[in-house]
């Protein structure tokens, strides 16, 4: 007992001389061509902390930006090193892009600093530091339980693949179809296109020249998801016979609305969509469109839970912010995110979430992606075949 | 050595004492110093534009990352491994490269950077793709670790752009150097006078590859990481931008050029995370107003006015 008071009076001028704010070294990309992605996780990260306050277990939260303007791990791992030394940051977040959240992992694991990975959905990543966790989704989360959606419920027996020629493309291609395989169907041939492609006529004719049940497609959002609708309309594709399946940035907002008729029907598998319909996400995107003056997209909701998991950590260690102590608290936090109910996996520290599955419609005058199906509490695939191989 | 170099050398060991916490940073700035100094020798003595010295930048990166990752990880011997890979690319490319002058040979140059960044995006296997490549661990050096302030990063990277630097002054004070201007300002004549200019411009080039295989090898055993950006564009276009900034053709160039360009983009992106482009880019047009042949070339012209 007298050891204990001993203690405690020894750790005490430590309590009181702790710092009253809490330092969040927020790493993200906010110039270059991803800049835009990288804003609206900024933006959904402001949100939160307009909705929740700026203070979280009797301190003030303070987020120190930088930049790394694109996928350099060098520069990330860098501002993650001066973050630490020099802002002395209690903790990292952000990370739009997994080189960058890479890199940082090995400054999180050595400093034992928490980290937050609010967007970067390659899968290996979390494995990096044993303090990190990740709000947003990871790639084969969506696509190889979309794969084995469509062999099952969905149906279908036939697939055709066509997926953009760069990394996540590969790796959307290789977890859709190894899943869809597995669950009994067929991939009857497949195609990749270049990264800027403008005109997909030539590819999609050689789609509907196999007459395959279903396609599957993953592009990066922007110009391209209506470049290839209005290609798949030209080759005469009709999606009532020929099922058209996407990731959610494929039918991303300004992606609709720049296919019109022709995004029509289209079936895609993702995590969250704007026009998702809770009292939450209906709060979420009218304080966050007040404030931003656009519609949050999954980039928003990565950066919006990345801040509520945070302050649900902070709240459970009561403002501590010693490495070990986050993440120990972190493991298993529950919570209902506007896309729905979430967690974090209490082994692999990743995300578990619902999966929707959704269909291109008409909703009076708007392109809506509208929910028909959902898989619930979806752990990241591959994070659990890492886990069973260590066993 | 004059007195003025010396300060400038002895200088570069402040921030160990005088900002302790920049130290990563100023790692970086030596490896850019390095990677310019590289480009001077051929753009600034001898007059061959390019626009993708990144590629033996990059072939240097993945050389030392590759080399680590396959628990090869001792960082010397992955320094000098990496800058005679770099080398040996560059003396291959070299035989093409100097056949050509002006226009074609900028459009040469990028083409070549285009061709092996896409040929490494395209090799996942290898390179790891656009996730970078995975698994580089640089051993310690000589017993030190690499530590988070950047305290080894940076005596490291000084300690190499330091010596490679004395090879390149020795270089460009040599008559083979003196021969190398010659060139730049007559190719056709200098072979009169008994300077073969094609075998003159391939080895310089060759030198040149290797000094930029060099810092990117740095670059790698400094950070750990690799990715396909050691290869971009965007870093061949930085390098010649801080080159003809600090001043082309002057030793010190590349490096004065690295120290403003790397600590302004520092400096203006954490006031303004957003929108910093906008300020390093009327840095650039004030020094290219104002300051037409650099910083260097425009302080040398202050400082012959008043004789």
């Amino acid at each position: 007992m007298l050891r204990m008071i001993a203690a405690a009076a020894l750790l005490l001028p430590f309590a009181a001389a702790a710092q009253q704010t809490i330092k969040i070294g927020m790493i993200n990309v906010l110039s270059g061509q991803f800049a835009d992605a990288g804003a609206q996780m900024d933006n959904g990260a402001k949100t939160y902390m307009k909705m929740h306050g700026d203070s979280v277990a009797g301190k003030k939260i303070e987020i120190i930006r930088r930049d790394v303007g694109g996928p350099n791990p060098d520069v990330a791992k860098r501002h993650a090193q001066e973050l630490v030394v020099r802002d002395k940051v209690d903790l990292l977040a952000g990370f739009l892009l997994t080189p960058n959240a890479l890199a940082a992992a090995d400054v999180s694991a050595e400093a034992k600093r928490f980290m937050v990975v609010m967007n970067a959905a390659t899968s290996i990543i979390i494995a990096k530091s044993p303090y990190m966790i990740r709000t947003s989704v990871t790639l084969p989360q969506v696509m190889e339980t979309f794969g084995t959606w469509a062999a099952t419920k969905g149906g279908l027996k036939q697939n055709y693949t066509m997926v953009t020629d760069y990394g996540p493309g590969h790796d959307a291609e290789a977890a859709f179809a190894s899943a869809f395989k597995t669950a009994g169907g067929t991939i009857v041939g497949s195609v990749r296109f270049p990264v800027a492609n403008p005109d997909f006529s030539a590819f999609v004719q050689r789609a509907k020249d196999l007459a395959p049940e279903s396609i599957y497609v993953f592009i990066p959002g922007g110009a391209q998801p209506a470049a290839l609708g209005k290609a798949f309309a030209e080759r005469g594709i009709d999606k009532k016979k020929t099922k058209i399946l996407g990731s959610g940035e494929t039918t991303a907002e300004a992606a609709l609305k720049s296919m019109g008729d022709a995004g029509l029907d289209i079936i895609t598998a993702w995590h969250y969509d704007y026009k998702l319909d809770n009292p939450l996400n209906r709060e979420f995107v009218r304080v966050f469109s007040e404030m931003h003056g656009r519609n949050p997209d999954f980039f928003s909701i990565g950066g919006y839970d990345g801040m509520h998991a945070i302050y649900e950590t902070l709240k459970k260690t009561e403002g501590n912010t010693d490495g070990e102590a986050m993440i120990a608290a972190a493991k298993g936090l529950k919570w209902q995110s506007p896309r729905g109910p979430m967690s974090i996996d209490p082994q692999t520290r990743d995300v578990v979430q619902d999966v929707y599955i959704r269909r291109v419609q008409k909703v009076g005058d708007e392109y809506v992606n509208v929910p028909f199906d959902k898989i619930s509490a979806v752990k990241d695939p591959a994070g659990e075949r890492r886990k069973q191989q260590k066993q | 050595m004059r007195p003025l170099e010396a300060a400038f050398w002895a200088a570069t060991l402040l921030p160990f004492v005088v900002t302790p916490s920049y130290l990563a940073l100023a790692s970086q700035v030596a490896i850019t110093a390095l990677f310019a100094l590289s480009l001077d020798l051929i753009l600034g003595y001898a007059g061959i534009v390019s626009l993708g010295h990144a590629a033996y930048f990059g072939f240097g990166a993945y050389t030392a990352g590759l080399l680590s990752k396959h628990d090869f990880g001792e960082p010397l011997t992955g320094l000098v491994l990496a800058a005679i890979a770099a080398g040996l690319l560059g003396y291959v490319t070299s035989h093409l490269i100097v056949r050509f002058r002006h226009l074609a040979l900028i459009m040469l140059t990028l083409g070549l950077g285009l061709l092996l960044a896409e040929a490494a995006n395209s090799a996942s296997w290898l390179t790891g793709g656009a996730d970078g490549l995975q698994g580089v661990k640089t051993a310690p050096l000589l017993g030190f670790k690499f530590d988070l302030y950047g305290r080894t990063a940076y005596a490291y990277s000084l300690a190499v752009l330091f010596l490679l630097f004395l090879v390149a002054r020795r270089i460009i004070h040599s008559p083979f150097g003196l021969a190398l201007r010659g060139i730049r300002e007559n190719a056709r004549r200098m072979p009169a006078i008994g300077a073969p200019s094609l075998a003159h411009l391939r080895k310089v080039y060759t030198i040149a590859a290797v000094m930029a295989g060099a810092a990117g090898a740095l670059l790698t055993q400094t950070t750990s990481t690799v990715s396909l950006e050691v290869l971009s564009f965007g870093r061949s276009a930085d390098v010649l931008v801080i080159l003809i900034l600090g001043g082309a053709g002057r030793l010190y160039g590349g490096i004065v050029g690295a120290i403003i360009y790397m600590v302004a983009r520092d400096q203006f992106a954490s006031m303004n995370p957003q929108y910093w482009y906008f300020w390093v880019g009327l840095l650039l047009v004030a020094v290219v107003l104002f300051l037409p042949n650099g910083v260097l070339g425009g302080l040398s012209a202050l400082y012959k006015r008043p004789e």
